[in-house]
């Protein structure tokens, strides 16, 4: 049982979307989607302990054999993005069926499962798998659910969001299979590990290096990395606020991770970064990141789509840390890419949790929400304080990391521009803050707290915020463990 | 048990119990616990005590060396005799302070690193500025707050001084510097404030004039002698300091023989006084540190008497001004013959303390044949004969009868005044008694024909140019005036300087600020041009330009990668 799980990783998901359509039933369409993404997150678990206990597994999909079957290869990377992923599932998955979404969308939910299971076999699918090409399948599977998630918003805007989506992630997507196909022009394998082996043979011709360019640029849009990150404002904007917890906390992190992976396993440390100058380009781009978007998420009037700047900038620390080229910096990125999920995932809940009661994301709609709703806001105001980097937070722990990681690598000047960027985010987030405590609400102002189904998963995230800021042994350790395998430093 | 505790700490630790103690038994604490700590003292062995490392740093609490032993003596004697003369006061916050300034007074001279030479540095400051304080009304509270200013001014530069030291040197021990690095003289810079070096002395006759009649014996003992001995023990052998100390005897006289306050004369003479010790440290032979311990403790007690005399006469009369006094021997006749006592003292008189410790400064001044600075001294030692010896006495108890008649000084200080009276004559007739404590064997004999008689000759010839100047009524008279010191600078004159320059530096600033605002503004201009709700960057961009900027960034990066 055991041995299959790489496989039941992917295909339980994989088949209880179409169930969800067979079963038609809302409550049964929840259960059955309840009840496989959890079993995944049970997975995940299982798969993470296996690789921390007993190294890399590597599991032949149907037997064949590795570099002409499909692989599937899980080390405490992709582990680690498993978890994450799924595990968001697993507790932004319960807060559906009492959301507005499910309400409006009515007899029809189960089609939402069915979406929102795809998506999650898409992301699961492009972390486990060991073989490029089948990473381009899953992302297409996750791309084109998410396009659908994202169109379910109560806004009409939302279409016109879900359609740039699908053609910006399509182009994204064509960008990453023109560099695969490039790669197997030059190397005759799709297998990950097999390109790895066979690239220094055939010498870094041109079309290896277009590859790799094509490869960067198409993970970059799928990671929203400036000024690529056009397509997710608007996305997580007007996408319901259930999908931008999902999509916030989970697919940008896949993203993240398809450029780690493709920089230092495909490539390797050698040809991303010696050969080729990538590390100062992502640094750059990732520190304009980092105050562009926070400057724009200052100037915002609504509060979701400040998150969604608050998203892009970020990613610019993820990036900033890899870019740093360093077993430490590799450390501080993995563990925001966890950190982060955790933060975003309980932010947009809570926004989640506010549509319940109003329909408006305003920042001045937001006057006297910490009396009209003083559980949610109280949590959105911990997820805030996790985001800017609070001690006894997770966000701080990120921090700190990328912080040392900077300093260790002899850039102080970058280290002081995290600190700087920081204190960007204590604005953003003040605003809302002092919207919500510091003023009277409007008379006639919708009052009443969520229901606890909303509530119970955005403070578990946020009891997580607080417990993964003082107990970091979980994210810190598999980090360092992944890192050092990603820099060639041994397990 | 008294012996144990780190000298100095014992009156610290003692005057908290102050507040609490019923009327009777306070006045005799304040009288009997600073003699206890001298008995306490005179018990000590020389060397280190209560040496501790904390934080990598090695404290020194309590070093006791004939240096430190001298002021340590005589700053409990000047405890216990500001004690008695101020048993009369009711107020428990002056004794407290009174006494909590004598303790950090005595534990800074016994500090063996810099960093407790801070704590009681700054605990003298504190402690001290409630006896200006006490005295009530606006002017106390004013020069009160400028007083504490520049005490913590010191404290401050002494301490950032500490920390340099430390790092360049990693000891924070307190032992002999060098100027040449910023450390030393920041430090350098703190002694000379609190030892009212030319233009750093401001705070001296602003606040001790202001304090209340018991407060300022307090104040004129501790401070500028603790500084004495800090540069006596920091800094010995600094030529630099005979300058200065040469400079601080000289200018205080002009003030001192103009101003009319006479409690204010003698700051301006006490500042004098410490001339000749920082010249005795300057000097740094062993004579003429000898010279400035001996001096110091000499002029603690002279001084100490002189400011009680002319309290007492605050205290019976309600002013001290020189114009107002006058004829006041027919009422206070003990008061007369202490003020002329201590007058005759701090003059230099043979058989007087004085004598016996101006030699020795004089004398090593003139072996190391520093023949400028003598004649200086010697000019100021004429100058301190002629507004202390003579004016002080002569315009509160002489000169014209002011028709004022009142009571003879309380007994309590009479008693302090007559215990001071004594020591100054004991000492001065018997100066082995003075010259066995110092910090260096001496074999000085003050009392030899040329010394007596070159000294008597000055002070006559002093006394006879007095005489003259009253007779011929030159001498400037005691007029209600206030005269300008170097404070005037910045007390009024860079205020007035700034008035009037104020309309150019507004428009100035004025302008600085708009080009400013104007630069700010436009810069969050173009922050919000791009960023703002509408802005470039935050604009929901059409997919035509999304699609550019991929192609853009795939461009840039294979251009890169290709070059």
């Amino acid at each position: 049982m055991t041995a299959h799980l790489p496989a039941l990783q992917v295909v339980l998901t994989l088949l209880a979307a179409p169930a969800c359509i067979l079963v038609r039933g809302r409550d049964l369409a929840f259960l059955l989607a309840l009840s496989t993404t959890w079993a995944a997150f049970a997975v995940s678990c299982l798969l993470l302990d296996q690789v921390l206990t007993t190294g890399t597994i590597s599991y032949e999909l149907g037997g064949w054999a590795a570099p002409f079957g499909i692989e599937y290869r899980v080390d405490a990377l992709n582990a680690f993005v498993l978890l994450i992923v799924s595990g968001i599932g697993a507790v932004v998955l319960p807060f559906t069926p009492r959301s507005l979404l499910i309400e409006m969308v009515g007899e029809k939910a189960y089609l939402f499962y069915c979406a929102f299971l795809l998506c999650l076999t898409g992301l699961l699918g492009v972390a486990i798998t060991g073989d490029a090409f089948n990473l381009f399948v899953f992302l297409e599977i996750s791309s084109l659910a998410s396009c659908i998630l994202i169109s379910l918003g109560p806004h009409r805007r939302a279409l016109t969001a879900a359609f740039q989506y699908l053609v910006v992630g399509t182009i994204g997507a064509t960008f990453i299979v023109i560099g695969i196909g490039l790669i197997y022009g030059a190397t005759g394998t799709l297998n990950m590990n097999d390109i790895a082996e066979r690239l220094p043979a055939t010498g870094y011709n041109r079309t290896v290096i277009a590859a790799f360019a094509f490869l960067i640029v198409g993970a970059a849009i799928k990671l929203a990395l400036f000024p690529l990150h056009f397509w997710l404002p608007k996305a997580y904007t007007y996408a319901p606020s259930t999908v931008s917890a999902f999509l916030a906390a989970t697919a940008t992190k896949v993203g993240v991770y398809v450029l780690i992976r493709f920089l230092f396993t495909v490539f390797g440390v050698e040809f991303s970064f010696e050969v080729l100058p990538t590390a100062l380009p992502l640094m750059v781009l990732a520190v304009l990141a980092m105050f562009v978007a926070s400057t724009i998420a200052i100037f915002q009037d609504s509060v979701k789509r400040m998150l969604a700047y608050s998203s892009v900038a970020q990613i610019g620390y993820m990036v900033l840390g890899l870019s740093l080229v360093t077993v430490d910096g590799l450390t501080a990125s993995v563990v925001h890419l966890f950190n982060h999920a955790l933060m975003k995932g309980a932010l947009f809940l809570a926004i989640g949790c506010i549509a319940y009661r109003q329909a408006s994301f305003r920042i001045e709609d937001f006057a006297g929400m910490g009396r009209r709703m003083p559980w949610t806001m109280a949590a959105f105001t911990a997820g805030g304080l996790s985001l800017i980097g609070i001690p006894l937070t997770a966000g701080f722990i990120s921090k700190w990391y990328l912080i040392l990681a900077a300093l260790a690598a002899d850039e102080p000047l970058i280290a002081a521009l995290i600190v700087i960027s920081s204190l960007l985010a204590v604005i953003y987030i003040w605003r809302v803050v002092e919207a919500a405590y510091f003023r009277e609400p409007p008379p006639g102002a919708p009052t009443g707290e969520a229901p606890a189904a909303l509530l119970v998963p955005t403070w578990l995230l946020i009891a997580l915020n607080v417990y993964f800021g003082i107990e970091t042994s979980l994210p810190v350790g598999v980090a360092e463990h992944a890192a050092r395998a990603l820099m060639g430093a041994g397990p | 048990m008294i012996a144990s505790l780190p000298p100095g700490l014992l009156l610290i630790v003692a005057a908290l119990a102050i507040p609490v103690l019923p009327d009777a038994a306070r006045r005799a604490w304040t009288v009997v616990v600073p003699a206890a700590g001298l008995w306490a003292l005179i018990a000590l062995e020389p060397g280190n005590y209560l040496a501790f490392a904390w934080f990598g740093a090695e404290f020194q609490p309590v070093r006791v060396d004939k240096l430190s032993l001298v002021f340590g003596y005589i700053f409990h004697i000047a405890a216990i005799i500001a004690a008695i003369y101020a048993l009369h006061v009711r107020d428990s916050v002056q004794h407290m302070a009174g006494m909590v300034y004598a303790g950090s007074g005595i534990g800074a001279v016994f500090a063996g690193d810099l960093v407790t030479l801070f704590v009681y540095w700054e605990a003298m400051a504190v402690a001290s500025v409630f006896l200006v304080w006490a005295r009530g009304g606006e002017a106390a509270y004013r020069s009160g707050m400028r007083y504490l200013i520049v005490q913590i001014a010191s404290g401050v530069l002494l301490l950032s001084g500490a920390i340099l030291q430390a790092e360049q040197t990693g000891s924070i021990a307190f032992d002999r510097m060098d100027l040449g690095n910023l450390a030393t003289w920041l430090i350098f810079l703190a002694f000379g404030i609190k030892c009212a070096f030319p233009f750093l002395h401001n705070w001296l006759q602003d606040a001790y004039p202001e304090a209340t009649v018991t407060g300022t014996v307090f104040l004129s003992a501790f401070t500028t002698k603790a500084a004495v001995y800090a540069l006596a023990r920091g800094f010995p052998g600094t030529e630099m300091l005979i300058y200065v100390g040469a400079a601080m005897t000289a200018f205080p006289i002009f003030y001192a023989v103009i101003e009319n306050d006479l409690r204010r004369v003698l700051a301006y003479s006490l500042n004098n006084q410490l001339g000749f010790m920082v010249v005795g440290v300057g000097i740094g032979t062993p004579m003429a540190l000898n010279g400035a311990a001996g001096h110091a403790f000499a002029h603690i007690l002279y001084k100490a008497l002189l400011f009680m005399s002319m309290g007492a006469v605050l205290y019976r009369v309600g002013t001290i001004k020189g114009s107002e006094l006058g004829g006041l021997y027919k009422s206070m006749p003990l008061t007369t013959v202490f003020c002329i006592v201590g007058a005759a003292s701090i003059s230099a008189f043979p058989l007087f303390s004085g004598f016996i410790a101006k030699a020795l400064t004089l004398s090593a001044v003139a072996y190391e044949g520093y023949v400028v600075v003598w004649l200086i001294l010697m000019f100021a030692s004429a100058g301190v004969f002629h507004h202390s010896g003579i004016k002080i006495p002569y315009f509160a108890f002489f000169a014209h009868d002011s028709g004022k008649r009142c009571k003879e000084a309380p007994l309590n200080m009479l008693v302090a005044m007559g215990i001071a009276a004594f020591l100054c004559i004991a000492l001065g007739v018997w100066s082995p008694a003075l010259y066995g404590i110092l910090p260096y064997d001496l074999d000085y004999e003050p009392y030899t024909p040329t010394h007596v008689i070159g000294q008597l000759q000055l002070l006559m010839f002093s006394a006879l140019a007095f005489a003259v100047l009253i007779r011929y009524r030159i001498y400037p008279p005691e007029l209600k005036s206030t005269n300008l010191d170097f404070d005037w600078v910045y007390r009024k004159g860079v205020p007035a300087l700034i008035a009037r320059c104020w309309p150019a530096l507004w428009a100035a600033w004025q302008g600085l600020l708009g080009a400013f605002q104007g630069g700010l503004r436009q810069g969050i201009d173009a922050v919000i041009r791009l960023a703002g709700p509408e802005g470039t960057l935050a604009r929901t961009w059409p997919l035509g330009s999304t699609t550019l900027w991929v192609a853009v960034l795939l461009g840039g990066f294979l251009l890169i990668y290709y070059l």
